[in-house]
């Protein structure tokens, strides 16, 4: 099928794609195009105006902190294949480039946007589960000014979030990897590049004589957004052992929404969520263990 | 192709496809795909699920392999476009991952083929020897229904050697 009829604009400043955006309440932005385009040949979508951001030059930027806590602020036209190659992205924050690989095929990932996958709010998607497994922020302008929005306010339902219509997200902000912790993510797809039955990232936190201090866990295809849980009560004296691991697979489990679909039954999908816990959480512990080790 | 409804607006886009420039009037709707099909005429590129997943559209963008059943033409006006039909050498002969398919028998029906050719041509310019399982990862966005895809892995092993310059007649 094609796209319904609409009019177009492709502006070459912020300043005035925001009033482009906000000239007309049917009005939508074009990044990637990577989600936005299907929808509209589906005509699952038919906004009247498009606001194609690609011009904007300006949010391409990727920059990378390390003063303070140190943050990665991705650009809203960064594409995922920029982001997954930035050597100071992998080093500052490794597990963006870690889920990056996660999303979609090579093909898609040059065009498709980190920041339009946030704001697009699907929870098969691993961007979204990644910042709220970090606690990171999306900030977003509008003729009225900006605002930074909270991962924890972000996602609103089933590819809903919290922008208002007439808002561009102009970037996306992850907290860098603090000290002595370790990150991993796995899913399983149907097929290497699919959309995930289940995924998991995790972000373990080990003291020096290698004890659990701290275990969070986040999960997409396992709801209607992304869910972050903490795990920490699970690894008891700090040890980890399959059981312990075991145990924080059935702490997460209440926080999880294991639904039917074609693909894959309930309790199949719970199955995931318990192997890929217990499998991702050590290998974030490993990768915290293993940091310890190259910086001592 | 989009029917064009009588009211509605109709832009002056060029594209520049292969190194030659060509100017199409089109709706702000006209995908890529159909642009270079209907409008420009280059019926190479293929359209097969029209929503990103099977690859037989990939054409080159600026060099980068992209879906063109995901982008509207008139977001890529301006941009250096390459298609199947530009990857054969200057003097119409095959180019190199054009020849490796044909001898390694990389293709049956050929609809998915301007996509793989395509893609792998990018591919080995990041990748220049690629190890067969890089290979089998370069064409992993890519869907075939007819050749199992052995012959295809073993077309960009091949094309990565004629690539290099490691003969024509190395072949068993
Ligand atoms: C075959 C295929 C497989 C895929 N597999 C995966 C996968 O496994 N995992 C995954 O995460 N994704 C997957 N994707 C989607 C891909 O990651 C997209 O790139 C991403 O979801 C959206 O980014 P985009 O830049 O293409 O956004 P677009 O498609 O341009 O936009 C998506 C939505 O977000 C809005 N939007 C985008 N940017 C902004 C902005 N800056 N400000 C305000 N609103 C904005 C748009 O208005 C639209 O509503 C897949 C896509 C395809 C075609
Ligand atoms: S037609 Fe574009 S990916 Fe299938
Ligand atoms: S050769 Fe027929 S689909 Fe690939």
């Amino acid at each position: 099928m094609k796209p319904a009829p609409f009019a177009y604009t492709r502006p070459t400043t912020i300043e005035e794609a925001l009033i482009a955006l906000a000239s007309d309440p049917y009005a939508k932005v074009l990044a990637g195009g990577q989600s936005l385009v299907p929808l509209l040949s589906m005509r699952l979508a038919a906004p009247a105006l498009l606001v194609d951001i690609n011009g904007l030059a300006e949010l391409e930027t990727i920059h990378v902190s390390e003063a303070g806590e140190g943050v990665v602020r991705i650009g809203a036209l960064a594409r995922h294949a920029a982001v997954e190659a930035d050597e100071d992205v992998r080093r500052v924050q490794p597990l963006i480039s870690n889920a990056l690989k996660l999303v979609a095929h090579p093909t898609i990932r040059n065009r498709g946007t980190t920041v339009g996958s946030i704001v697009h709010a699907d929870a098969s998607a691993e961007m979204p589960a990644v910042l709220m497994l970090l606690d990171g922020s999306v900030t977003v302008r509008s003729v009225d000014g900006e605002r930074t929005i909270g991962v924890h306010d972000l996602f609103v339902g089933p590819l809903e979030s919290s922008l208002a219509p007439n808002e561009i997200a102009v970037s996306a902000q992850f907290p860098a990897l603090a000290e002595g912790t370790g990150v991993a993510c796995d899913e399983v797809a149907r097929r290497h590049g699919d959309y995930a039955l289940c995924g998991v990232a995790a972000v373990v936190g080990v003291d020096g004589a290698g004890a659990v201090t701290s275990a969070r866990a986040a999960y997409w295809s396992m709801g209607d957004v992304p869910v972050a849980v903490d795990l920490t009560e699970a690894f008891v004296g700090g040890r980890l052992s399959d059981e312990h691991l075991a145990a924080a697979a059935e702490l997460a489990l209440p926080h999880l929404e294991a639904t039917e679909d074609i693909h894959a039954t309930a309790d199949y999908r719970a199955q995931l969520a318990r192997v890929l816990t217990r499998r991702v959480v050590r290998a974030a512990y490993d990768d915290a263990v293993a940091r310890r080790e190259t910086n001592s | 192709m989009t029917q064009t409804q009588p009211t509605e607006e109709l832009l002056d886009v060029r594209l520049i496809v292969n190194g030659a420039s060509h100017d199409i009037r089109i709706p702000a709707r006209r995908l890529l795909s159909d642009a270079l099909r209907h409008d420009v005429g280059l019926t190479g590129t293929h359209v097969g699920c029209e929503h990103g997943v099977c690859g037989a559209c990939t054409i080159l963008l600026d060099g980068t392999p992209v879906r063109a059943c995901l982008l509207f033409a008139v977001s890529v006006a301006g941009q250096e476009l390459t298609t199947v039909e530009g990857l054969a050498n200057p003097d119409g002969t095959l180019g190199p991952v054009q020849q490796a398919f044909k001898e390694c028998h990389g293709l049956q029906c050929g609809f998915c083929t301007p996509g793989f050719l395509t893609t792998i041509t990018a591919g080995l310019k990041d990748n220049p020897d690629p190890t067969e399982d890089e290979a089998r990862e370069m064409v992993s966005g890519n869907l075939c229904r007819c050749t199992g895809y052995q012959n295809i892995a073993k077309s960009v092993c091949r094309a990565a050697e004629l690539i290099n310059g490691q003969g024509k007649g190395d072949q068993e």
